[in-house]
């Protein structure tokens, strides 16, 4: 087990970088501590994966510094990191059992036969091997073999972290469930440092007690589920997590709040007070579908919108309203009537957020 | 996948269809035709059935010269796939040595056959070939004219020169498309260079293995021209190999009838034979 | 332009990979395959193309007999996952393809081609190379080029299964808009009920090569014909519990039962599975007639809206789809209530024996 630290780490695949853009990751300093369950999660080419290889060892970092437990690994390979890892496709010896697999890392370290067994037998209960043991590997369905890869991570007493590389990608939908309950159970059990990589958020959600959120190049937030959904720092994370992602609509500053079209939102008063600093940002506010408040009826404050378009999405239903010009989202719990034609909104004030520059603007207190 | 017809592409597989039956399928059906009479000159001949097949396996110079072949291509076999194997997995596969690896491995391909063995020949004499003349002065005795060891040496040495760079280019393929991901589990499992080779090389490269199998012990159980050229089948009969006696029977004694029952039977034992590689090779597979 | 299919059937070497299919798909309309990895998804597409000829059965497209007739010779086009383009032709030559292959002149290609580019939104990138260009870019533009000949038909074998997340939500919401004013048929294949439902349109069940069930998504979804369609459209999967009816009254073993409602009355005495959808599973009894289910949490699945709870007692194992961050430890005891009014019945044989009400 160990605490993974990253100091000034930047990453570069070109030998003279000079702007942001030459940099695959650009600088950032993180701490990964030690048992704990993370996910990295972003879209195709925001660095993610070239992240993971450097902390894997695959990968050595152009600047910065990779630390385990406050030792300099830059140089050091994976198997001298003692990371393992699980890649998108599983990756099983085919000629050999099932057994064979789980056992191979414990029998190249040279441990005793007895503790092989035991070992063995252990982490194919917990992954519901046993009764594949003496199957030959190549016979096996794609979600038996990648469970038997992370077999092969977990057999090892000596594993500090175990990496995930979107290793759910070829498994069924309805068998990714029980592939992540085991993550999680496993987790719970054996308490080894864990890092997945997805651009899934419901999947990195479920897996992580923390996610961090790549876009390009950086971390651009790290908190729990709860955090990313209910304040996102950054207006990638806001769009990013949750489906539909937050609705996000461009505003100007006005006394006591902000206004777009001919409506003018009053803001909390913590919040107002900070909008002189902000004159010269791009302002936008950002609420996310699941706490927009839909009525039929205009009752107090609620703006009018026009419904373009529902869709039942069998336990939830997504509507699609205008308001003013702009297409909001909401989302409405299954037994909730529709308004047809026109509905109006409200934005609670704890849960609108406003972002100066894509940035969460915090109140002042 | 079934394609529904389209009759149109018939004509133009017409031409080709004429010339291999011109080139192939006539003469085929003549030699059968031959295998079954006795010919005495172009205008007499018998029919006399299944006679010279019964001849032709109760003839000791066949199994001999079966034995010889046999031997031959187990030799060749036994050689040239581990080598092979080796060889690949010791080129590089990135950067410009590996294009110029390529290159050298692939220039004993493109060299005609009896070039190849004049090149021997020559490279094996005593008085003016380098290899006879460094052994000479090594005080090895080496005479691949006169002694049936050396010659059989030499035609094997030759035969791995010539073929092993198939083999290796094929299994370079086969490991070129083994995915990084493998090699890179291997090393976190802390697996030896050997249990990668066993549990990860190996089995990727059981296809291209089947080929590499097959094409070698075809090419071998047929091969002619280099050992003719060579050393002409001597000492005595120690190298005369299947095709060579058949060539004596037919061209050298105008024996037709014997010969075309004995190329029938030629053809029938590569077809068994490769047929059974196949099937062990395949079937092991499946277990 | 309306396609039919008429007990079609495929074997392929021994194998049944169609098991007697028969659908029928209304002109402008757009239809979901739903099923499980090998479910026979492509081979029935492959079929509705020409690309392969079915062993038994007829293919019809407004009215007129295909079965024979070769995929060239239809108004096909089909889109894969892996943005299959032509490498070494730009975006702009790629989209042009099909309608240079049709002899159209100069100035239509030109026209078709950003019209069609300009839907997609990538009119900025039609003198790139596909290569060059990211995978939903690639798959955007495999997908115009599909568009652009205005074909009858248009297939979609899981096309957004090789992007992420975000871009396969924003695709699924263009292709809906782009099929909204056209008259051809869309089929589009994929393994996630999710997809299905935000889709929308019409839902056709395939599970070992056989049609389990067909119709409008929401019914399908709604009102499962069979135990096997509400498994394969439900994610997380329903629920299902053995239980039997009894004279007056439903027990699920000696411990557990409710008394028989109107509805389920109609039920002869017999064993039936039960269903009940993880979303309609409460913390907290409701209504009068919930059944009361004690157990311990095995783990808790907590995304930022919403938690995933897995319950387990000696008799059965339980999935809850609760709104809201709900934190528990693993082993801790739970009580969870059903409530019994959306419980879906299912006969021995699989066969949907009743549906819960459903209000508006």
């Amino acid at each position: 087990m160990a605490e993974i630290r990253l100091q000034n780490l930047a990453h570069s695949y070109s030998p003279q970088p000079r702007q942001d853009a030459d940099y695959a990751i650009r600088e950032m300093d993180h701490v990964w501590e030690q048992g704990g369950a993370y996910a990295l999660l972003g879209p195709s080419g925001c660095g993610k994966s070239t992240l993971l290889n450097i902390i894997s060892g695959l990968l050595s970092p152009s600047e910065g510094k990779v630390l385990f437990d406050t030792r300099e690994v830059n140089q050091l390979t994976p198997e001298q990191r003692n990371i393992a890892q699980v890649f998108q496709f599983p990756v099983v010896y085919d000629t050999m059992t099932v057994y064979e697999n789980l056992a191979f890392p414990l029998r190249n370290q040279g441990v005793a036969q007895a503790r092989i067994t035991s070992k063995v037998h252990e982490i194919a209960e917990v992954l519901d091997l046993h009764p594949l043991l003496q199957r030959k590997a190549r016979n096996l369905t794609a979600d038996e073999k990648q469970k038997v890869s992370m077999g092969r991570g977990l057999v090892r007493d000596d594993v500090s972290a175990i990496l995930f590389d979107e290793p759910l990608t070829v498994i069924d939908p309805h068998l990714k469930w029980k592939l992540r309950r085991k993550l999680k159970q496993i987790h719970e059990q054996f308490n080894i440092t864990m890092i997945y990589v997805t651009h899934d958020q419901l999947e990195a959600s479920t897996f992580a007690d923390k996610i961090a959120v790549m876009h390009g190049g950086q971390i651009v937030q790290f908190g729990t589920p709860r955090e990313l959904f209910e304040r996102p720092e950054h207006t990638f994370v806001g769009f990013f997590v949750g489906s539909p992602g937050m609705n996000l609509i461009e505003v100007r500053a006005e006394e006591g709040g902000v206004g777009f079209g001919t409506l003018h939102l009053p803001l909390t008063k913590g919040l107002a007070a900070k909008l002189p600093e902000l004159a010269d940002k791009r302002l936008q506010i950002g609420i996310r579908p699941e706490f927009v408040q839909v009525t039929d009826e205009p009752g107090t404050g609620g703006m009018a919108t026009e419904v373009v378009r529902v869709e039942d999405l069998g336990t939830y239903k997504i509507l699609t309203l205008r308001l003013q010009g702009h297409l909001l989202k909401a989302r409405l719990p299954e037994d909730q009537p529709v308004p047809r034609g026109e509905a109006w909104v409200g934005f609670p004030s704890q849960w609108l957020m406003l972002y100066a520059d894509d940035r969460l603007v915090e109140e002042r207190r | 996948m079934t394609k529904v017809h389209d009759n149109r592409a018939w004509w133009l597989v017409l031409p080709v269809f004429l010339l291999v039956a011109f080139s192939a399928v006539l003469p085929m059906m003549t030699v059968v035709n031959y295998s079954v009479q006795d010919i005495f000159d172009a205008s007499t001949r018998v029919f006399v059935g299944a006679d010279w097949y019964r001849q032709i396996l109760h003839d000791p110079r066949l199994h001999d010269s079966l034995l010889r072949q046999f031997i031959f291509s187990g030799c060749v076999l036994l050689i040239e796939i581990p080598l092979g194997i080796a060889v690949a997995l010791t080129m590089p596969t990135r950067g410009r040595w590996a294009s110029l690896c390529l290159i050298v491995m692939a220039i004993p391909l493109l060299i005609p056959w009896n070039v190849v063995g004049t090149i021997w020949q020559i490279f094996g004499r005593a008085d003016i070939g380098l290899l006879g003349y460094s052994l000479r002065e090594l005080g090895v005795d080496y005479n691949y004219a006169s002694n049936t060891g050396d010659a059989w040496v030499t035609v094997l040495v030759m035969d791995v020169w010539h073929w092993t760079s198939l083999v290796a280019l094929l299994c370079y393929s086969g490991l070129r498309a083994i995915p990084d991901a493998y090699y890179q589990a291997a090393r976190i499992d802390r697996a030896s260079s050997w249990a990668v080779f066993r549990y990860i090389q190996l089995p990727k490269l059981k296809s291209v293995l089947l080929i590499a199998v097959m094409l070698r012990f075809m090419d071998s159980f047929m091969i002619y021209t280099e050992p003719f050229v060579l050393t002409g089948g001597g000492p005595g009969n120690a190298t005369t190999f299947l095709s060579q006696t058949l060539t004596k029977m037919a061209v050298g004694q105008f024996d037709l009838g014997p010969a075309a029952a004995f190329s029938l039977i030629y053809f029938l034992i590569i077809l068994l034979v490769s047929w059974l590689f196949y099937t062990a090779m395949t079937h092991a597979d499946q277990k | 332009m309306a396609l039919k299919l008429e007990h079609v059937s495929k074997t392929v070497d021994g194998q049944l990979h169609i098991d007697d299919a028969s659908l029928e798909f209304e002109p402008g309309s757009f239809n979901v395959l739903i099923g499980r990895t090998l479910s026979g998804k492509t081979s029935l597409m492959r079929l509705m193309a020409g690309l392969d000829r079915p062993s038994k059965g007829r293919v019809l497209m407004s009215g007129a007999d295909v079965t024979g007739v070769p995929v060239r010779k239809r108004n096909v086009s089909m889109v894969y996952q892996q943005f299959i383009n032509y490498p070494t032709l730009s975006v702009f030559e790629n989209i042009a393809s099909p309608l240079r292959q049709a002899g159209a002149d100069k100035l239509e290609i030109e026209r078709k081609v950003r019209q069609t580019a300009e839907m997609l939104h990538i009119e900025g990138f039609l003198d790139r190379y596909p290569l060059e260009l990211s995978g939903g870019q690639q798959q955007r533009t495999a997908m115009a080029r599909a568009l652009v000949k205005d074909a009858d038909l248009v297939l979609f074998d899981e096309p957004l299964v090789n992007l992420d997340y975000k871009l396969r939500e924003e695709l699924r919401q263009e292709m809906r808009e782009l099929f909204r004013a056209r008259r051809s048929i869309a089929v589009y294949a994929t393994t996630e009920p999710n997809e299905a439902l935000a889709l929308g349109g019409t839902a056709t069940v395939l599970h070992e090569g056989r049609v389990i069930q067909s119709g409008p998504t929401s019914e399908v979804y709604h009102r499962p014909a069979q135990m096997l369609s509400a498994e394969l459209f439900s994610e997380p999967p329903i629920n299902l519990l053995q239980g039997r009816v009894a004279a007056n009254e439903v027990s699920f073993h000696d411990r557990m039962h409710f008394p028989l409602n109107a509805d389920l009355r109609a039920l002869g005495e017999a064993e039936y599975r039960f269903g009940i959808r993880p979303s309609h599973i409460g913390l907290v009894p409701t209504n009068d007639d919930d059944l009361e289910v004690s157990g311990i949490v095995e783990l808790a699945e907590i995304s930022g809206s919403e938690t995933f709870l897995h319950v387990r007692n000696d008799h059965f194992s339980l999935v809850l789809h609760l709104q809201g961050v709900h934190d528990y430890a693993v082993d801790s005891p739970i009580r969870v209530y059903i409530p019994t009014h959306k419980l879906f019945v299912f006969d021995a044989a699989g066969q949907l024996a009743q549906a819960p009400a459903r209000r508006a």
